[in-house]
């Protein structure tokens, strides 16, 4: 439900970019998304097109990077992923007190044509 | 080959693009390419004339904005010595009772106020005055959770100097207000025994984001046959490093043990302040 406020300022943020780069046309617009963001990145394609139309990055593609769940493990000292989102780690058992990574909500990088 | 836009220019040349930070390394001004035509002659462009394709490095947080703005809230709140709870469920498992009777059992030991959402009515803010306390309802419209400056707003109703603890009850729901910080210093997440085990697991990124989970309604614990150990490992699976409070606000069950916490947490958050 929120990935339409969500979607607009990520789409707000990106076209007064273009705007300070004196671009006439989006081309793309990548955004990272952690698995824990609570996020959902279908959703976020469907607002998106809602959202483009008019706007200088009408047409334009959205690509969605999905970020696994990291988290590390200091008894072994290593970082592992977590497919299920359970934070034990798979060698030793113990519970994680530290996520790394997968609560991105980040707008990555865009293209755009500059006249 | 260009990994970027297939152009087959080799790499060598400085980049010039912005956030072009990629190997191969080479200039990206398609114009401005010489190639090989064979033996035939033609004029053309690659791109409509004055046009530059340009990637822009942002890497930024969508919810930048919220983020500042719950940081400001956050200095506010500790500026002033009040411990602040953001309060989480889905709609039903008891988040409105469970306050009022943690206010009522606080007694004079700290000074609350609650900030509500709601899509619409003041239903619960009515109810929660019967605790005695000051209530601000927000009334979000279609919007399915409280933002940083929604609550920011609210507080201006409110005496902060005179509070030791405010809690936000958010819009019911398990899924959109995880994103949202709006500054608190504790986030409580509610799982009624009524919800069914799995239901951190359904839900892992609000669970995740506990710093407290409250187990609601335990005087229906047998009557809803819930299976404890199932949830609980359900819960250390998802949110171990959340501390866990087992309740009833019916009862009264466990409501001491959870204020004599609030207590504690507002002495910490007095003496940072």
């Amino acid at each position: 439900m929120h990935e339409f406020s969500i979607m607009q300022s990520a789409l707000n943020q990106a076209l007064a970019e273009a705007r300070t780069a004196k671009a006439a046309r989006v081309h793309e617009l990548r955004l990272r998304i952690g698995v824990l963001s609570g996020v959902v990145p279908d959703a976020l394609q469907f607002a998106f097109e809602a959202l483009t139309p008019g706007t200088s990055a009408e047409g334009a593609l959205l690509t969605i990077e999905e970020v696994p769940a990291k988290f590390w493990c200091a008894v072994y000292n290593q970082e592992f992923v977590s497919a299920n989102l359970y934070s034990e780690c798979p060698d030793c058992g113990q519970p994680s007190n530290e996520l790394r990574a997968g609560r991105e909500l980040e707008l990555s990088s865009m293209e755009v044509d500059c006249v | 080959m260009c990994k970027e836009c297939g152009c087959g220019l080799s790499a060598g040349a400085p980049v010039t693009v912005s956030g072009h930070d990629r190997e191969p390394e080479h200039e990206h001004g398609h114009h401005e390419h010489e190639h090989d035509h064979g033996d035939h002659e033609h004029h053309h462009s690659h791109e409509p004339e004055g046009e530059q394709r340009q990637m822009l490095e942002l890497r930024r947080s969508i919810l930048e904005k919220n983020d500042r703005l719950a940081e400001r809230n956050r200095g506010f709140f500790g500026a002033h010595g009040v411990l602040v709870l953001n309060v989480l469920s889905s709609p039903g498992s008891g988040k409105t009772t469970f306050i009022v009777e943690t206010i009522r059992r606080l007694g004079q030991r700290l000074k609350t106020a609650v900030i509500v959402g709601d899509l619409a009515t003041d239903n619960d803010a009515r109810r929660l005055r019967e605790s005695g306390a000051p209530v601000v309802q927000i009334n979000t419209g279609t919007v399915c959770h409280l933002e940083a400056d929604m609550v920011a707003r609210a507080v201006k109703q409110l005496d902060m100097p005179r509070l030791d603890l405010l809690i936000v009850e958010n819009v019911g729901n398990l899924v959109c207000p995880a994103s949202y910080d709006l500054g608190e210093d504790l986030r409580i997440v509610l799982l009624s025994v009524t919800e069914g085990e799995d239901k951190p697991l359904k839900y892992p990124p609000i669970f995740h984001s506990a710093t407290v989970v409250i187990v609601s309604k335990m005087d229906l614990e047998k009557a809803c046959e819930f299976k404890r150990a199932e949830a609980m490992a359900n819960l250390r699976h998802i949110a171990h490093h959340a501390q866990l409070f087992e309740v009833s606000a019916k009862t009264g069950a466990g409501l001491d043990q959870w204020c004599d916490y609030l207590v504690r947490q507002h002495e910490a958050v007095k003496r940072k302040c």
